[in-house]
This record gives C-alpha cells, sequence and structure tokens, in this order.
C-alpha cells in the first residue's frame, strides 16, 4: 500500500465522475502505462452486521435488502434461506418458484445496467442510453408485481408476499419478448461494433489458472472459462426443478465478460419462461416461530456478480447472535488490482467496471491483527488514525 | 465574501440574468455518501431516455466546482462525511442540496448502525427532501421541481405540506437557512 515516491499518482475518488458510489483508487503510472494499482474501499461501511444483531429476525429481512439496491432480492433471499434452514420450516414450491423468478428478473435488471454502465465507460454513450430505456422494461415488470422498482421485498421468513396471477405471467412474457429482442440487437452490437471491440478485446485478459489463483467469481470467472455457478453447483430453490445452464467463455478478455453476462441474460429470460409455464401450485407462506432456535447456518445463492454467501448464528432468542456477509465484489478485487499493470490508463474506467463493483456490498470492516498491543474496543479517532498509518 | 457591486442598475440587470441562467440549466452534482445504490441508480435514471432531465436543462456533471445543486443520497457513513464536506466546501456559492431517499432523511433502515451520521442535514443545510426507498424518479425530478419554482420566486423553498398526484409521500423542506442570494 505505500506508495512509491518516485512515481507519478493518480488518485480516483472517493466522489469522480466515473464512479457511481465513493471509493478511492491509486494509480502508478509510467507514462501513459500503469505500472502499479491500489483500492481503499470503506466508504460504504455502514455496520449492517453489528445492526443486525440489534434487530429481530424479520427486521433483518429488510436490512438486508438494503445492503445493496441493485442486487437487493438475492441478499434477502440467502438470508431467508439461512433462517428458514435454523427454524427447520418447509417453504411451498410456489414461493420458492417466485423467488427463482424474482432473482432471474433482477439478473435481467443488473446485467442491462451493468451493459449501460459499462459502455459509458468505454465512452459509448448510445449504448448506455439503450440499455437503459429498455431496462425500464424489467424495472416496470418488477414494479407491478411487487410495487417498487428497486427494493422489491419480495421475500418474507417463510415465503413471499405476493402472487403471481396469469395476468401478470401474459405482461412478463410480454416484457420478455422484447427484452430478448433487444438483448439480440446488444449482442450483435457488442460482437461486431469496431470501436467498441477495440476498447474490449484483449483488454485485461485473465487465463483461468489466474482466475483461479485470484479466486475471481460469478461473470468475471466464468469469462475466464471457470465453469462455476451455484445455482448448478449447489441448486437452491427450485433450481434443481427449472436449472439455467452455466455460460462461459474462453477469452478472457472485458470482450469475453460482455459476451457472458449477455448470455447470462438469455438463459435467464429462458428460465423465466418456464417457471411462468411450469409454476406448481399451492401456498405462498408457511408459519416460522418468532424465535428461531439456537445453531448456525450457512446459506449460499448466485448473486449477479457471484457467490453471495451469508453465515447466520442463532442463540435461541428473537434477534440473530451474529450475521456475516461474503459478498461477490470484493473478492473480484484483486483480479482488477492484478490485471491493471501494464495497461494504459483510459482502460482503467473499463477494467474497473468489468467487474460490475458493487461498493454498497463490498464494505465491510476486515480486522487484521498486528503486533501483540490490539484492543478489542477502538475509538473512532484512534480506528481513523490507524487507517490514515495504514494506507500511508 | 467580498463582492464587487456594480452601480445598482447593472447590478440588477445581472442578478436578473444570472438567476435566469441558473434556474434554466442547473447542474447538478451526485454524491453517493453511503446509500445502498437504489437511489443512485434511480437518479441516473431520470437522466435515461424514459426521464430524461436534460431536456430541462438539468445537467449531471463530474466537477463540484461548476455545481449548482448537489444531490446525495445515504445515510453518511464516517468515512464519507469528509469527502461530502469537501465536495459541499468546493462548490460555489449559492449552492442548493438535494437529499435524496429515506437514509438522507434520517438515516432510514441504518438508523442506529454504529458508523453512520444519520441524515444529510445533520452535516448541511438541505434545501428539498426527496422519500422514498428509493425514490421514484418522478419524485427525484419534482424535487428538483420544486427547488427550482422556488428559485424562480427569488427565494430558497418555503415548507410545503404535499401529497397525491402519484408520489406518495410528503415532499417538504425547510433548512432555516436565509435567503442569502435573491
Amino acid at each position: 500500500m505505500t506508495a512509491d515516491t518516485n512515481k507519478f499518482v493518480i488518485p480516483i475518488g472517493p466522489q469522480h465522475p466515473a464512479l457511481k458510489e465513493p471509493a478511492n483508487f491509486e494509480f502508478w503510472v509510467d507514462g501513459e502505462i500503469v505500472t502499479g494499482a491500489s483500492v481503499r474501499l470503506g466508504y460504504v461501511h455502514r455496520g449492517i452486521e453489528k445492526g443486525a444483531e440489534a434487530r429481530t429476525w424479520t427486521q433483518n429481512l429488510y436490512l438486508m435488502e438494503r445492503i445493496c439496491g441493485i442486487c437487493s432480492h438475492v441478499h434477502a433471499t440467502a438470508y431467508t434461506l439461512g433462517v428458514e434452514k435454523l427454524a427447520g420450516v418447509e417453504v411451498p414450491p410456489r414461493a420458492n418458484a417466485i423467488r427463482q423468478l424474482m432473482a432471474e428478473l433482477e439478473r435481467i435488471h443488473s446485467h442491462m445496467l451493468w451493459l449501460g454502465v459499462a459502455a459509458h465507460e468505454g465512452g459509448f454513450d448510445t449504448l448506455f442510453m439503450y440499455s437503459w430505456r429498455d431496462r425500464e422494461t424489467v424495472m416496470d415488470l418488477l414494479e407491478k408485481i411487487s410495487g417498487n422498482k428497486v427494493h422489491y421485498s419480495a421475500n418474507l421468513l417463510g415465503g413471499v408476499k405476493f402472487d403471481i396471477t396469469p395476468e401478470l405471467a401474459a405482461e412478463v412474457h410480454k416484457g420478455l419478448d422484447f427484452l430478448e429482442e433487444r438483448n439480440r440487437f446488444y449482442l450483435k452490437v457488442v460482437t461486431t461494433d469496431e470501436t467498441f471491440i477495440g476498447r474490449t478485446r484483449d483488454i485485461g485478459t485473465m487465463t483461468t489458472e489466474k482466475a483461479e489463483f485470484l479466486g475471481a467469481i460469478g461473470p468475471t470467472a466464468r469469462a475466464s472459462g471457470v465453469a462455476r455457478d451455484i445455482r448448478v453447483d449447489a441448486p437452491y430453490l427450485t433450481y434443481d426443478q427449472f436449472p439455467v445452464k452455466v455460460m462461459t467463455h474462453t477469452s478472457g478478455d472485458l470482450h469475453g465478460r460482455f459476451i457472458v453476462r449477455i448470455h447470462e441474460t438469455f438463459e435467464s429470460i429462458r428460465v423465466i419462461r418456464e417457471i411462468l409455464d411450469h409454476i406448481p401450485q399451492g401456498d405462498l407462506t408457511t408459519r416460522v416461530p418468532r424465535r428461531i432456535p439456537a445453531g448456525e447456518a450457512v446459506s449460499r445463492v448466485e448473486a449477479p456478480r457471484g457467490e453471495l454467501l451469508y453465515f447466520i448464528a442463532s442463540n435461541g432468542s428473537e434477534k440473530p447472535e451474529r450475521v456475516k456477509v461474503r459478498t461477490p465484489s470484493l473478492c473480484n478485487w484483486s483480479t482488477v488490482l492484478s490485471l491493471a499493470i501494464g495497461l494504459k490508463l483510459a482502460d482503467m474506467p473499463m477494467l474497473l467496471s468489468g467487474i460490475d463493483p458493487c461498493f454498497s456490498c463490498n464494505d465491510r470492516s476486515i480486522r487484521l491483527k498486528r503486533g501483540q498491543q490490539d484492543p478489542q474496543v477502538w475509538s473512532w479517532e484512534k480506528l481513523r488514525q490507524y487507517g490514515i498509518e495504514y494506507y500511508r | 465574501m467580498v463582492q464587487q457591486t456594480l452601480n445598482s442598475s447593472w447590478q440588477n440587470v445581472l442578478t436578473k440574468v444570472t438567476a435566469w441562467a441558473r434556474i434554466n440549466s442547473p447542474w447538478a452534482i451526485h454524491f453517493n455518501s453511503g446509500s445502498c445504490n437504489g437511489c443512485d441508480i434511480q437518479i441516473l435514471a431520470t437522466l435515461t431516455p424514459r426521464y430524461d432531465v436534460e431536456r430541462f436543462g438539468i445537467k449531471l456533471q463530474g466537477s463540484p466546482r461548476h455545481a449548482d445543486v448537489l444531490i446525495c443520497t445515504g445515510p453518511v457513513t464516517m468515512q464519507a462525511r469528509d469527502a461530502l464536506l469537501r465536495t459541499y466546501e468546493q462548490m460555489p456559492e449559492p449552492k442548493f442540496v438535494i437529499a435524496v431517499g429515506s437514509c438522507g432523511l434520517s438515516g432510514g433502515v441504518f438508523h442506529g448502525c454504529y458508523n453512520i451520521v444519520g441524515g444529510i442535514n445533520e452535516l448541511l443545510p438541505v434545501d428539498v427532501f426527496v422519500p422514498g426507498c428509493p425514490p421514484r424518479p418522478e419524485g427525484i425530478i419534482y424535487g428538483v421541481a420544486v427547488l427550482l419554482e422556488a428559485l424562480k420566486a427569488g427565494k430558497r423553498p418555503e415548507p410545503i405540506q404535499w401529497s397525491g398526484g402519484g408520489l406518495d409521500g410528503v415532499l417538504h423542506s425547510g433548512s432555516g437557512l436565509e435567503d442569502h442570494h435573491g
């Protein structure tokens, strides 16, 4: 983290037009070539894990959903899956199918959002405007189903809040037809536009071995040929009834990440259609006790950005004893920092957005053990001083 | 701040021209002080073709030194606090703040978490509050419109009670600031 004083350092952030969320990057450049990179996170650290310990199991549902505004449904799903596992509750299959439906709609929304943002970082604002215009279609569908555009609040402990009526299903089908057609167009743009290919092909190439070594996950790893997807490896919800295919690409560069994400959108569209046609009948909710029996549970789901893991510990009371969240964005930072070296500075925004970073997810405190004198309680001033010293 | 004043009639003309320009093309800067991203994607959505605020002259741009309006989201984390204050201080006078989202109003769902200040008006004088988790893009545009209407009348937004018409919230303001530019 200590910069070489002879190097020219370019700081980016925390407030920067290319970043929609606060984070601080430092790129050490030699002329135009990046020779080193560091990232400083933590601007969005709110203390959610600790806050969860002061809220009841049901209240936490709303807190967990607000860890991230883009993949809010998967956070709530991972949390409910863990709590239901602890409580030993069997959720009705219809509720699980609706959860999967929402998760896949959310994946479409997230990938289209990313396509726009990544194109914007590459200076291709036309694609940004087009993809965000079409993204409103999936936002409308989510709003029609749930009543809200971003935090759908679909999950309850033991079920879901709303049903998919035949009228809604018809609307979703109609919206999906439009989205599929538009995404075919985007695939064509991404694979044939010369300027765009110039910005993406052979930029930030990551081999399969390197992806494994750096611990990359999600579409970032799948673009490097790592066939890893929790939906397939460890099916949850109704992913065993309505399976999805793992989309991989062998190129490993930014271009491959675009292709993988657009293909995943197609796969989501296909599986949503399948769910709508074969949705199981039955109840939407089942009863979950107010006090969750003591124990520990781990739940894993596939967020749009990769594997999301929740560890939940209960001591038998109305509140959780510990909730630990491990989000995908944090795992992918090392790939950015290692791939940045040797690239041009102008490629940095594209490389950063290539992993689809979500700072609000990944800003959780990590405690590093250093030395013998390690007090457990730190004042804000002391912690702040520690942070300044650490990054000096 | 020392202001050079021309003789009064010219000064009047100049004031009118700057007010006209400001109302017809307010430049906004967006700062995320620790929100969950939900409000931020809605703010970004206001720029995209369905809502397209640029047709009203509202432009989101990067530098605080060019901005009239600070559109701020999030419950203000301790880390982001200094960056937020710095961004605000870099903006030229007169400057206005719009707080977007429930977190920006009070800390929202994160109220009580150890690392948040809680609400943007704890730090900055806020002119317009836009409630919602997250507010719809229409709500954000309405918040900007309330600010512009008030500027047209030559003052800061009055506290108002407003409900109905598709927005399910009460938009109110009231920073308690004196009018120092009209």
